[in-house]
């Protein structure tokens, strides 16, 4: 382990982060509201601890390691879970315990959207600016971010940005350099945050809520400057705009990348893992919408339609934006689209949930499995578009899937222990470990309601669920430590 | 610079390396086997693209329409050539490198042009090796002998041993030893790490000395550095692959040669090859079969196998049966070090030979040739100053005006058929070809941008 490297990587990333608390101060100025101070205080705070981790290693110049790169990966998320939650521990408005104010920042790193504040609207700008920007760092990666800014990673970028990007696969650079390739998926996400923006803007939000709603959408984080999240603006068109950014965030990234490189769009039809998500979505969508007309849960045709799609959207993509309260829709509904949200979205996108890749190459085992049967003597590998996938990824899906069932039940069975019933447990740990945000039964609105014990549950399982499991647990293993 | 490589193997991965090191290059590497690839992207900052390289569909993932170079090193001779048609064809790559190892296609000079095989420059490791190792016995005593300006000036690698006429004395005593003859000392290593030379520096026996003279003039400076050696006359070569045939081929009209390979059929067909060499069949390293040869008596033997761990224990072996000087072909760089300063004394890496003539090709500014020295750590440059005095930094200066880097130093000049060393009131012409001596890689940009015909400048 290269400790001074670990080291100094970590504090340099502390002082950049520590740039991230200056624009609200000036929001908070644009606004007068009076929360400026603690994201001052934060600030230094933040960069002062950055510069001691950094000075004594300054000039320490070796290359990165594998296991160096999941360690400065891990621990970056946990210190900056920690950081981030300065300007909520120091505001006055609102008053936040420590494990509030530690959830909140977590929550929206990981872009989560669970939340434990409540009388959002009340609440000063520069704090409601503040979060919705911790999820937009946190969609895309700040160590991505990082990757691409500080050039000094040279090679060991690539370590950190494989310990950071989610999906099965992660050799795949969009160009040869990783920087480039770090600085182009920034500006595919900066570009559609743009789009977004002026998008909600046009269809009659403010210019504060636009861009904060389109931050929290492309990073679908489902953080909101509201109580009634984009129920709020009771704006169908505003709805439709959310959907469609929720959509497109949760495609992976390369292929827009390609999109805009070479102004195509006839390869996303071709991207097996998109033509699942896609279908996916439209029915879970589709069974939404008509069980909703079904059972004429709305008196309007209409809503039943943009509901159901905007929730199904939503929550199958791993948002957690809400129009209606869907923890009450009747039947299997709820449930459903809890369910839905395991899928998540694509690999390389900034949702959450076990990727469709991952469930479409189990499926794709399973069907195998039934060819087997029917030619026991068949050789048939398992294929994504035209090539078959290597035995190794398939393994690694198999492996991730497992772990992520024993984390799942080792989490369900803690939060019961703390005195949740079996509804509100089961879906505090979909909504945290899927990176989805609200729940069912006590959790359908947020945490707030929720025991001390089962919030540092939750803050754990939000972490598991950003860096995919594998790149925290494998700190916790001793083959990890052993020299 | 956009650079394509086709194919991971051993010049391939080491091309990379250099190439992707250097912060200009983006480097995509095509390979048919997706392992290799997957350890070469973990240590190197690069883009890979599993397939095969000819293939119009694989170089058109791999980035082909907007490459600046495309540099073929598969095995296969056929695979560069095609590779370089399809990518000039389809993407019209302004530069295309290919390795070609047949001596028939290497003959065929009228076959890669344009309208027919593409390639600008073809590269033969073998025969790379095969020169340099040649030179290396041409010059005993030599650790590295590279050559510039079509050969008229050279620069000379030698450790400094006791009977050096100059070891212990200052440099300006040069001038005093030998008055008529023009030469210059470029860098002095000692213990591993460079020095700068001037007159007041002392030479010291043991540190390691580049000095650049006139072809006709290495021998008279070799005598400054060490103890003159007598001229090769025998010399032993294990294996009977490529390049220990070349070798033999031309080494035996002066030489007393003998070639040792394993494989018997392999032997018939390189003795019919030969003319004047002696082909022995048997194992390199056998004690029996080197003692019978008279090997106590050999002035060079060069283990030249495709086996490195056999280069390396056949040439111990011979070193401590009495031959006077061994040679091992070496790939791995880790493995060089650890021999070179022991039993072996002189490691030839085929990569580093190789790689020179690939990096004057990525090189902005007319750059006619590159040698990379210490492992990639320095260069020797031959570049061509162009312009006026106005439009250059260079052209119409003397050498001492020039803005060098540090660690750059300009140690001779070929202006039409003369040889100049470079002092420092020397005044550089256009169209000299410069030759400079780089011990800190890194400042290769800058030396770059001193080249190049600016507009900024004019």
């Amino acid at each position: 382990m290269n400790w001074t490297v670990v080291q100094r990587i970590l504090g340099l990333l502390l002082m950049m982060f520590s740039l991230t608390m200056l624009p609200p101060v000036g929001v908070s100025i644009i606004y007068s509201d009076p929360a400026w101070l603690p994201f001052v205080e934060s600030f230094l705070l933040t960069l002062f601890s950055g510069l001691v981790i950094w000075f004594p290693v300054r000039r320490s110049r070796k290359d990165l390691r594998l296991r160096d790169g999941f360690l400065v990966v891990a621990s970056f998320w946990s210190v900056l879970g920690t950081f981030g939650a300065l300007p909520f521990y120091l505001t006055d408005i609102p008053q936040m315990s420590f494990i509030d104010s530690l959830f909140e920042s977590m929550s929206g790193l990981t872009t989560t959207g669970a939340t434990v504040l409540t009388g959002l609207d009340g609440l000063p700008n520069s704090i409601l600016w503040y979060r919705q920007q911790l999820q937009w760092l946190g969609g895309m990666g700040i160590i991505v971010l990082a990757v691409a800014v500080l050039p000094m990673l040279g090679v060991g970028g690539m370590q950190l940005y494989r310990a950071e990007t989610p999906g099965p696969v992660k050799d795949t650079k969009l160009t040869p350099r990783i920087t480039e390739t770090a600085k182009a998926l920034w500006y595919v996400y900066l570009a559609f945050t743009i789009t977004c923006t002026v998008g909600y803007k046009l269809a009659g939000m403010g210019w504060f809520d636009a861009v904060s709603h389109a931050f929290s959408t492309v990073a679908i984080g489902g953080f909101s400057t509201h109580d009634l999240s984009i129920g709020h603006f009771e704006s169908t068109t505003i709805d439709l705009i959310a959907v469609f950014f929720m959509f497109a965030a949760g495609i992976n990234f390369s292929l827009h990348f390609f999109a805009w490189r070479f102004v195509q769009i006839k390869h996303y039809s071709r991207d097996p893992e998109f033509r699942a998500y896609v279908f996916i979505l439209l029915i879970v969508s589709a069974i939404v919408i008509v069980s909703l007309s079904y059972l004429g849960v709305y008196a309007e045709g209409e809503q039943n339609f943009v509901n159901g799609l905007f929730q199904a959207v939503s929550i199958a993509t791993t948002t957690g934006f809400t129009t209606v309260n869907f923890s009450q829709w009747p039947g299997a509904l709820p449930v459903l689209l809890i369910f839905a949200s395991f899928i998540g979205g694509s690999a390389g996108s900034t949702a959450g949930g076990m990727k469709v890749i991952r469930w479409l190459l189990i499926y794709k085992q399973g069907v195998r499995e039934i060819s087997r049967l029917i030619h026991p003597s068949a050789e048939i590998p398992v294929k994504l578009g035209a090539s078959a996938v290597p035995v190794r990824v398939v393994d690694a899906v198999w492996g991730f899937f497992s772990v992520y069932v024993v984390v799942f039940g080792a989490m369900l069975l803690a939060m019961m222990a703390t005195g949740l019933d079996q509804v509100t447990a089961f879906s505090a740990v979909a909504a945290t470990l899927n990176n989805l945000g609200p729940g069912l039964g006590d959790v359908a609105s947020g945490f707030m309601t929720v025991n001390d014990p089962a919030k540092w549950i939750a803050i754990v399982g939000m972490l598991l669920g950003r860096l995919e499991i594998f790149t925290l647990l494998v700190l916790f293993t001793p083959v990890f430590w052993r020299h | 610079m956009k650079i394509l490589i086709l194919g991971a193997g051993q010049v391939g991965s080491s091309a990379a390396y250099h190439l992707s090191r250097e912060e200009a290059n983006e480097v995509t590497v095509v390979d048919t086997s997706a392992e290799v690839l997957r350890d070469l992207q973990d240590r190197l900052d690069i883009r890979t693209v599993v397939g095969n390289g000819a293939y119009p569909d694989v170089l058109e993932r791999a980035g082909a329409s907007d490459a600046d170079i495309i540099v073929a090193l598969t095995d296969s001779d056929e695979t560069n050539m095609v590779a370089c048609q399809v990518a000039y064809t389809l993407h019209h790559t302004p530069t295309k490198i290919a390795r070609i190892r047949s001596a028939d296609y290497m003959n065929a000079k009228k076959l890669f042009t344009q309208d027919a095989i593409p390639v600008d420059v073809r590269i033969s490791p073998e025969q790379l090796v095969c020169e340099y190792v040649e030179q290396l016995i041409l010059y005993p005593g030599a650790l590295q002998v590279l050559e510039f300006a079509n050969g008229r000036v050279r620069l000379v690698g030698a450790r400094a041993d006791r009977d050096g006429l100059l070891v212990g004395q200052q440099i300006a005593a040069l001038k005093e030893h030998i008055p008529n003859t023009e030469g210059r000392i470029a860098a002095i290593y000692r213990n591993g790490k460079s020095i700068e030379p001037d007159g007041d520096t002392v030479i010291q026996e043991g540190d390691e000395i580049f000095f650049v003279a006139a072809r006709q003039d290495v021998r008279v400076f070799m005598s400054e550095m060490r103890k003159l050696e007598d001229p090769v006359r025998r010399v032993v070569i294990a294996g009977g692959g490529n390049i220990g045939l070349r070798l033999a081929l031309a080494l035996e009209q002066t030489n007393n040669v003998k070639l040792i390979e394993r494989d018997p059929v392999r032997a018939r067909i390189i003795s019919e090859q030969l003319n004047k060499a002696i082909v022995l069949v048997g194992d390199a390293a056998d004690e029996e079969l080197l003692l019978e040869e008279n090997i106590d008596n050999v002035d060079v033997f060069c283990a030249l196998t495709n086996a490195e761990e056999a280069n390396i224990l056949s040439a111990m072996l011979s070193k401590r049966l009495g031959a006077h000087k061994v040679m091992a072909l070496i790939n791995r760089p880790s493995y060089a070090e650890l021999v070179e300063s022991g039993s072996i004394d002189i490691a030839i890496s085929p990569q580093q030979v190789t790689i020179g003539s690939l990096l004057a090709h990525v090189r902005r500014g007319d750059v006619v040739k590159v040698h990379s020295l210490k492992r990639g750590t320095a260069e020797a440059i031959e570049a061509v100053a162009h312009g006026t005095a106005e439009e250059s930094q260079v052209v119409g200066r003397k050498v001492e005006e020039i803005d060098l880097p540090r660690g750059a130093a300009i140690i001779a000049l070929a202006r039409g058929d003369k040889v100049i060393i470079a002092h420092h009131d020397t005044v550089i012409e256009t169209d000299d070809h410069v030759i400079l001596f780089l011990t800190d890689r890194r400042q290769i940009e800058r030396l770059e941008n001193l080249f190049q015909v600016g507009v900024s400048f004019v």
